[in-house]
């Protein structure tokens, strides 16, 4: 599989913000997209998912097959919000996207209370998503990726919130990712602790 | 889509939300009329099954506001119009729609009967007008997501919603009035104005969540 950006141009609020961005990323390759506030690092995230329409250029996925036939298909998309409902406990948040994004033709994710392990959030599944701490809530975020697999991580600022030792297992959680053929393009101004990831550097040619 | 009718209506239910408060309003403006018009019994009787119609369309548009933009707010939208590969956006829309009426409108539908009472109608006027509201307010319902869909970035659109909606809710409106007439004024007919509000809950069942699935990719930012 293959993620190509070819002179991806994109604009908000009719201003072009980047453009002529150039990215092939492979199998088990990553991405992380630098640059000062306002460079356009969420904006080309967005665009790459398909959220927002691109000023110029095209992205495409080569060799997604019949499960994958476009990128936003073959994505995770971890915004700045963590798309989980207050007023339903954790399992039922991460039971519903597992039952609503599940495809009969990709891998199977993880099972919930899985997932929830992964983050070491164990045990917690019967809350309410809305008496949770900040961190502990991007960490279901995260769990959410687990619940059912897509090739592409797009990840938005993936780490705010989290203590050092959340940002370690989430490292190695992206490892485990990329290792199974993933691929990530992740905005951020925190190091990500990605081994071998390709450096974008937003605000400086655009 | 059925984790996502679900969803929607475990949200619903639980606390925080507002579904009943549509119930309540519905409640509220019924109960008013009897005081504002005054005690005279075949009025209200006569004007009975139109006050009930008018007090369930404006009960249908408080809720709609929060339709999309809930999930606008927390992120999740992005993630629905993402999986428009999966399951069709005008389904999910239609989804949507379908938890809203079983939450927020069946509920008035529901307390129509009782509501009737107030009105002093017939045992047969209160049964066709509920049966009215059953076929109808879907239609409002269905057209409703569209003008929430459109306004679903305004951070106040509730009252542009309305504005919105209701033009094109009023020929369901007629429709059913005229059907709750026609069941109790003998020479009126039911079945006619009755068929066309079902007509006019399956058109809009088709148009309103495409039309609303257009605004909302469109609307995505």
């Amino acid at each position: 599989m293959r993620l190509i950006a070819e002179g991806l141009a994109g604009e908000r609020g009719g201003e072009s913000v980047f453009s002529g961005i150039d990215l092939a990323l492979e199998d088990g390759a990553a991405c992380v997209v630098t640059g000062p506030n306002g460079s356009g690092k969420s904006t080309l995230l967005r665009v790459i998912a398909g959220l927002l329409p691109a000023a110029g250029g095209t992205v495409r996925l080569d060799g997604g097959g019949a499960a994958f036939p476009t990128v936003a298909s073959a994505s995770h998309y971890l915004g700045h919000q963590n798309a989980m409902k207050p007023a339903l406990t954790v399992a039922e948040n991460l039971g519903f996207w597992r039952d609503f994004s599940a495809d009969a033709e990709a891998k199977p994710g993880l099972g919930v209370e899985e997932a929830l392990e992964a983050v070491e959030l164990g045990g917690i599944g019967h809350l309410p998503f809305g008496y949770l701490s900040t961190g502990q809530r991007r960490r279901t975020a995260i769990a959410r990726l687990l619940v059912c697999h897509r090739p592409i991580w797009l990840l938005d600022e993936p780490t705010a919130g989290l203590d050092k030792a959340s940002e370690r297992r989430f490292a190695g959680l992206m490892g485990e990712h990329l290792r199974g053929g993933g691929i990530i393009v992740a905005a951020t101004h925190l190091p990500l602790g990605l081994e071998r990831a390709v450096e974008l550097r937003m605000g400086l040619a655009g | 889509m059925l984790a996502l009718y679900l969803r929607d209506l475990r949200l619903a239910f639980r606390a925080g939300s507002g579904a009943l408060t549509g119930v309540i309003f519905f409640l509220a403006v019924i109960a008013t009329i009897p005081f504002g018009v005054g005690p005279d019994l075949n009025l209200l009787a006569r004007i009975g099954p139109a006050i009930l119609w008018i007090g369930a369309l404006l009960s249908c548009l408080l809720g709609l506001d929060r339709l999309f933009q809930a999930d606008r707010e927390d992120g999740s939208l992005d993630l629905l119009v993402l999986e428009a590969d999966r399951h069709m956006p005008a389904l999910t829309v239609l989804v949507k729609c379908l938890a809203h009426w079983t939450a927020s409108v069946l509920p008035l539908v529901v307390a129509a009967p009782l509501l009737g009472l107030f009105m002093n109608m017939s045992a047969t006027g209160i049964g066709a007008t509920t049966l009215t509201l059953l076929a109808g307010t879907p239609a409002i319902a269905f057209i409703g997501a569209a003008g929430a869909a459109v306004a679903v970035a305004l951070p106040r659109g509730g009252v542009l919603i309305s504005v919105l909606v209701l033009p094109l809710a009023i020929p369901v409106l007629i429709f059913g009035v005229s059907a709750s007439y026609g069941a109790v004024n003998d020479p009126d007919p039911f079945l006619q104005p009755f068929l066309v509000t079902v007509a006019l809950t399956l058109f809009s069942a088709v148009v309103g969540p495409v039309a609303a699935a257009v605004a909302l990719r469109h609307g995505a930012d």
